[in-house]
């Protein structure tokens, strides 16, 4: 029965080699809500499964650094630069809880830094767009912190120990990210018309690509089946989609900004939207977006320039030691 | 010459005087100085701690969790080493 899920090509042999009786433990242990921590016994998919979204999540983390690292030195007065740069800072740390925790199932941060240098690794599509304006950073904070946020408070409950750690600390730090971000949408919609036409502007570039963040639609996912049942996603990629157009629509309409999809409407409660344009975000996710090479660039250059420090810091430890042990 | 992989070292914290010191994660640093900076930067940034311990991930010994019924479960079958297994009239009252 486990077979059946398993529906990825090239994993056939290795479920023959796994004991069935152990699978079906593992999946008894998940069933019963119980955490699985790094020297359990779990299945090679399992593992694999979480290595590839735990160091995506991390690359997009400090991939995520670039677009608001790109107005630091313009913000508009002391108070946002000091929060914008707090906010960055928080994003590298959210970057490195997540490459510790993936390294917990064998792989080495230097090796999986390597995969996303060598485009081996995707991040997030949302960080190839560009950050043209200020308005930018409000809505970036409100709406693609707050797209993380939603995603990451279900994997609070994640069924793997280190990951779901790692994201009750990234959680608690989210929401002064969103509420700085909305901070700013507020005094600009409440500016002069140029701020609010500013404001307006960035709500329209960034909607469609903040509700492509939640990933392909229900009927066209790869990986939901085995990581719903393994619990490691808890709520589909439409429904998380569904609950961040609730919560955001209204907030759009608090600030007086109009969300750019003719479509939507309100039944029952919920905001239903329009046709998604998932050719872009396939050519996003390809490396075709906007900023896809310069946000490469950027990654790999800033590790080839701190290669020395590296070397240096290793070189220190290496000669202390050694003169401790002559000791 | 690619650098060798930074060593990873635990983090542990103690939020306040009167209280243990307790895992908050992991690191890699080529140091214990630079470790514990990294450390400070890394998980204190909103006032979490007093004080700071990081240890050589390589220096901590772990029990397997394959052994944990010849561990651990000797344990649950010796109740008499809690206090509810005695019988105590009521009439002494509390002890
Ligand atoms: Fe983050
Ligand atoms: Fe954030």
């Amino acid at each position: 029965m486990y077979t059946q899920a398993l529906n990825q090509r090239g994993e056939g042999d290795e479920r023959l080699l796994e004991d069935a009786a152990a699978l079906e433990r593992f999946q008894a242990r998940i069933d019963a809500e119980e955490r699985i921590e790094p020297n359990d016994w779990m299945p090679a998919q399992y593992r694999r499964t979480l290595t590839r979204q735990i160091s995506q999540h991390a690359h997009s983390e400090i991939i995520g650094m670039q677009p608001e690292g790109n107005w630091i030195t313009r913000a508009p007065s002391l108070r946002r630069k000091a929060a914008l740069l707090a906010k960055i800072q928080d994003e590298c740390g959210h970057g490195l809880y997540l490459y510790a925790a993936a390294e917990t199932l064998g792989t080495s941060r230097e090796e999986l830094l390597d995969q996303l240098h060598s485009g081996r690794a995707k991040y997030s599509s949302i960080f190839n767009y560009p950050t043209l304006t200020w308005a930018d950073m409000g809505t970036i904070g409100w709406l693609v912190d707050g797209a993380a946020i939603m995603n990451q408070i279900p994997l609070c409950r994640c069924s793997y120990g280190p990951y779901a750690r790692a994201m009750i600390r990234v959680c608690k730090e989210e929401s002064f990210h969103q509420r700085q971000g909305y901070e700013i949408m507020l005094a600009l919609s409440r500016g002069n018309d140029e701020q609010k036409a500013m404001a307006q502007d960035a709500l329209n570039r960034w909607w469609w690509p903040c509700l492509m963040m939640f990933g392909p639609p229900d009927t066209a996912s790869q990986h939901s089946d085995a990581s719903m049942r393994w619990k490691i996603k808890r709520f589909s990629n439409d429904e998380l989609r569904q609950k961040f157009i609730d919560a955001t629509v209204p907030q759009a309409h608090f600030l007086g900004l109009t969300i750019p999809d003719p479509e939507l409407r309100c039944v029952d409660g919920h905001w239903q939207h329009g046709p998604l344009d998932w050719d872009e975000f396939a050519r996003v996710i390809a490396g075709h977006g906007q900023c896809n090479r310069d946000r490469m660039a950027v990654r790999r250059r800033a590790h080839a320039e701190g290669e020395w420090v590296r070397e240096a810091a290793a070189a220190f430890a290496a000669k202390h030691s050694a003169q401790l042990a002559a000791e | 010459m690619p650098t060798p992989n930074t060593p990873l070292w635990e983090v542990f914290i103690r939020s306040r005087n009167g209280l243990s010191h307790r895992h908050a994660g992991s690191l890699h640093a080529a140091d214990a100085t630079l470790a514990l900076q990294a450390a400070r930067d890394l998980y204190t940034r909103r006032g979490e701690g007093l004080s700071l311990w990081v240890v050589p991930s390589s220096a901590i010994v772990a029990s397997d969790p394959q052994d944990k019924g010849m561990m651990f479960e000797p344990t649950a079958s010796k109740i008499y080493r809690h206090p509810t297994f005695y019988d105590i009239p009521d009439e002494v009252g509390h002890m």
